[in-house]
């Protein structure tokens, strides 16, 4: 008896500890995530910090000093360039481990290993869109170039030096959180990165959701509602600058194109208003009389945060910027001669193909009048608690047949993915963007400039860039396939050479232009040039009202200083409502509406077009305008094939300004038959009604910072470690454009002259750890559109009274 | 004494061994100086739930609780402090549960009045 009581004690405690040990479905171990010796309370960082530190790590070559300012940000002098790459491997993996670790393994195709089966479908796209195909063709091309395979490797070896000296309760919390643990940094975790900078920014298309538009609507109607060049427009190069090179003659468009674009034949939604502006401005319009550059690109905003940001200095080069973890070299910033920023182009660079395979095996398809081999590539995916999957995918010469049948897909499959057809897209493609940076780092002048720019292949994206000698310029720049107009607007045909991708637009007839006599550049992702450019670049870009907004202010700016800039960077007043308010108010009948309509008539009314936070018109306008918007195309686009893939907003204020008569005013799902007025009306007074009944009467939960949500998610999306919801101005189509969790994820701006002077702020912190004082300490200041000085120091002897703590890394015998 | 060498033990052992090792020293500290079921198990808890609460006060106080309180909001709790008080509990009961384990292993063995007169 008394053996049976000690054995079931025993027992119990034994199965008490498995279980607090071990993870059951998103619940972290609890015994080990709770106990102070193994678990988070580890992770609490010290508000003390040693003022100076010595360490020693193998394969250094000379000594390193890092100074670290009040943010904790580093500042590295390394006596030579492997020993710079390898600290700023070191200093980014103790700061943003889990980061480097789960971008890559996002990248790669390999959540499912430590999420288990939920996070499958996510991983199989990724391999089968061909995500690692790309990377490896990508990590040859890098490393066949000595000073990035340099770089790298020391990148490398710096990240890994951190892991190495890691014990399991030294992991950052997420590692503990998610119970698994880091592995080595290897080299093509660099390339890996790239190719989702290029998912992100050039990954999406609504080809699939366009082809069936076609084939609903037909050719006459959709050219009209989906036109390949906006109403409104301010391009990026401006308008009527001359191309001094004599174009390559443009391939002729395919059989089934035309036979598309003939009425008689029968047969991932974009957010719009998501981008990133920049400029710079001569030497001409500003109070010190060199040029000025800002920059801030709008991202997914996440924590930990998307950049990090340092200083890197050895002899030959001094650079501050800011980082992407995971990749060497600064990737937006400036030294003593130039700076640079970049925003993205959106340039057509993502292509379906229509493949006819000979049968069921998918062996051969046909192409070019004769039947030809596919390859196959076979993807292991490695799922936490159950069996591997072997996933085979089907290659044609354009790229991975990403869904070959039905059978291939789940519920979870990306709908904008068309079944059947292959891929091809630049991100498939070896390149070598790291050499642009690294020329950028180093670079001195114009020359210097161009010569990294012809480097860059993807994202294709609009570099500023502006020098101490008073050069401005900006170029829409990456590999761009020379392409006969709206190739790939549609789905193409897979068999017929003439819809192949044909060659490329050689690198200096890119749009470029050099200290216009405007006497600044900028760019917001609208269309690159005017349409006389001879090349297709894409056939819609973002809209143009940031790019207005800006040309309009910098055309008007005298004297410019840093913080023109930044009160341009900040702006929140709204072009659409400037184009389209007096517009909607000739409809608006204002003799029919109630006593609180009439309120937030004369609110909207006397509204200033600022979406600032405490502005109730705004609210008014926004909800007004999108419910016009919908109820005009919501009948026609709805479905599934069509995805809501809705003519723009361009071609929405054209239709209202332009053809008030339009049948697609008309709800075709009602049995009479509604007009522009009507619809602009009945708008008004439903948007009315419905934020009375969400938000009560007009008055102070109605402002726009109220009722629009914002906030930092951290990449688990787990509420505990993210911003929380917080009030702020601006949208999509302003140019701090803060909207939907995206916006200015750095805000930089540059004064170019003897002395070089940096500001920047992004929201968050250098720490990805969110036991950090360091996690978030620079939000509150982004948030009030305030920037930091940013400490460029020219030796780290320098006094300076913001720098904290010093850390000196020598080598380990 | 139980409740101190268990006190001991298992905040020597919070700086270096995995967090389970706080249940071995519960258990032979039970197992050679035990007394009753009762004393054992209390003891156990006690020691363990202290030591963890000042070994994550060490941690969490220079750090002015940022940390707990995004954990204390991630388990769903509405303070910092209780996050604390789970922590002290969770490692409580293990050590409490091996001190009482090793209570009754030592028990098992002892000779039959011994455990006659205590009863």
């Amino acid at each position: 008896m008394k053996f049976i009581k000690a054995f079931f004690s025993i027992a119990f405690t034994l199965a008490l500890i498995w279980l607090l040990q071990t993870k059951h479905g998103p619940v972290p171990p609890v015994g080990r995530f709770l106990s102070p010796a193994d678990g988070f309370w580890q992770n609490a960082e010290s508000k003390h910090i040693l003022a100076s530190r010595t360490l020693n790590l193998p394969g250094l070559t000379g000594k390193i000093i890092i100074k670290y300012d009040e943010n904790r940000i580093p500042h590295i002098f390394a006596q030579n360039e492997h020993d710079l790459y390898y600290a700023q491997g070191y200093v980014t993996a103790t700061e943003r481990l889990w980061q480097l670790d789960i971008q890559t393994r996002s990248a790669a195709g390999r959540l499912a290993e430590i999420a288990g089966p939920q996070a499958l479908e996510i991983d199989r796209y990724h391999r089968r869109m061909g995500m690692v195909y790309g990377a490896e063709n990508s990590l040859k091309e890098m490393m066949a170039a000595k000073p990035i395979r340099e770089m790298i490797l020391a990148y490398t070896d710096g990240v890994n030096a951190y892991i190495h000296q890691l014990g399991p309760r030294e992991y950052p919390l997420e590692f503990k959180l998610l119970d698994y643990a880091p592995e080595d940094f290897k080299p093509i975790n660099c390339a890996f990165l790239l190719k989702l900078m290029s998912e992100t920014l050039a990954g999406g298309s609504n080809e699939f959701a366009m082809s069936n538009v076609l084939k609903k609507f037909g050719a006459n109607a959709t050219n009209d509602l989906f036109p390949d060049y906006p109403m409104r427009e301010d391009p990026i190069i401006p308008a009527g600058t001359k191309w001094n090179f004599k174009p390559l003659p443009i391939p002729k468009p395919s059989g089934s194109f035309l036979a598309a674009m003939n009425d008689s034949a029968k047969r991932v939604v974009k957010e719009e208003g998501i981008g990133s502006n920049n400029w710079a401005v001569a030497g001409s319009k500003t109070a010190n009389g060199y040029p000025i550059l800002a920059n801030d690109p709008h991202l997914n905003l996440t924590y930990p945060s998307i950049w990090f940001q340092l200083q890197l200095s050895a002899p030959g080069v001094n650079v501050y910027g800011v980082s992407l973890p995971g990749a060497p070299s600064i990737i937006l910033g400036f030294n003593n001669n130039i700076s640079w920023g970049i925003t993205n182009v959106d340039a057509d660079v993502l292509d379906w193909y229509q493949v006819k395979f000979k049968d069921d095996k998918k062996n051969e398809y046909w192409y070019n009048k004769q039947w030809n081999k596919t390859t196959r590539r076979v993807e292991v995916i490695n799922i936490r608690g159950q069996k591997p999957l072997t996933d085979t995918v089907i290659y044609t010469h354009h790229g991975p047949v990403v869904y070959e049948d039905k059978s291939k897909t789940t519920a979870h499959t990306p709908g904008f993915v068309p079944i059947g057809d292959a891929l091809r897209w630049i991100a498939h493609d070896k390149s070598n963007e790291l050499m642009t940076m690294y020329i950028l780092n180093h670079g001195k002048n114009y020359d210097d400039y161009r010569k990294a720019l012809t480097y860059f292949n993807a994202p294709a994206s609009n570099f500023v860039f502006a020098s101490r000698d008073n050069d401005i310029a900006i170029t829409p720049n990456g590999k761009f396939p020379l392409k006969y107009k709206d190739q790939g607007k549609f789905i193409l045909d897979g068999t017929d050479p003439a819809d192949d991708w044909h060659d490329w637009i050689p690198f200096d007839q890119n749009p470029t232009v050099k200290n216009p006599p405007r006497g600044f550049v900028s760019s917001a992702n609208q269309s690159s040039t005017d349409q006389t450019y001879p090349y297709y670049i894409n056939w819609q870009f973002a809209p143009y009202q940031r790019g207005k907004r800006i040309n309009d202010r910098l055309s008007a700016m005298r004297n410019a200083t840093i913080d023109s800039m930044r009160i341009l960077q900040t702006d929140v007043y709204s072009i659409r409502a400037q184009d389209m308010m007096p517009v909607l108010l000739k409809y608006l009948d204002a003799s029919k509406l109630d006593k609180t309509q009439i309120a937030a008539y004369n609110t909207v009314k006397s509204w200033d077009k600022n979406f600032a936070i405490n502005s109730v018109g705004a609210t008014i306008f926004n909800a007004w305008w999108l419910k016009i918007y919908n109820m005009i195309w919501s009948d026609d686009f709805a479905g599934k094939s069509l995805r809501d893939n809705y003519p723009s907003m361009d071609r929405t204020e054209k239709l209202i300004a332009k053809e008030p008569n339009s049948k697609w005013f008309d709800d075709t799902r009602t049995p009479v038959k509604e007009s522009c007025t009507e619809i602009i009306n009945a708008a008004f007074t439903n948007v009315i009604d419905d934020m009375v009944h969400k938000y009560g009467q007009p008055g102070k939960a109605w402002q726009w910072g109220i009722v629009k949500k914002m906030e930092i998610a951290h990449l688990t999306n787990q509420e505990a470690l993210s911003s929380g919801n917080f009030a702020s101005g601006g949208t999509g189509s302003t140019i701090n454009a803060l909207n939907n969790g995206h916006g200015p994820s750095w805000r930089m701006v540059v004064q170019m002259g003897p002395t070089v002077k940096g500001y920047g702020i992004f929201p968050g912190g250098e720490s990805g750890n969110p036991g950090s004082f360091y996690y978030d300490d620079m939000l509150k200041t982004w948030q009030n559109g305030e920037l930091k000085e940013l400490l460029f120091m020219q030796s780290p002897t320098e006094k300076s009274s913001r720098i904290k703590t010093t850390l000196i890394i020598s080598n380990q015998k | 004494m139980l409740f101190l060498i268990i006190l001991i033990l298992s905040f020597a052992s919070g700086f270096f061994l995995p967090w389970w090792v706080v249940a071995i020293a519960a258990f032979l500290a039970a197992l050679f100086v035990g007394k009753t079921a009762r004393q054992a198990f209390i003891s156990g808890f006690g020691a363990v739930f202290i030591v963890w609460v000042v070994l994550a006060l060490f941690k969490s106080i220079p750090n002015d609780h940022i940390l707990a309180k995004r954990i204390a909001t991630l388990f769903h709790l509405p303070s910092w402090w209780l996050i604390l008080v789970v922590t002290g509990i969770v490692g409580g009961l293990v050590a409490g549960f091996a001190a009482l384990s090793g209570l009754l292993v030592k028990k098992a063995f002892e000779k039959e009045e011994v455990l006659d007169k205590q009863m």
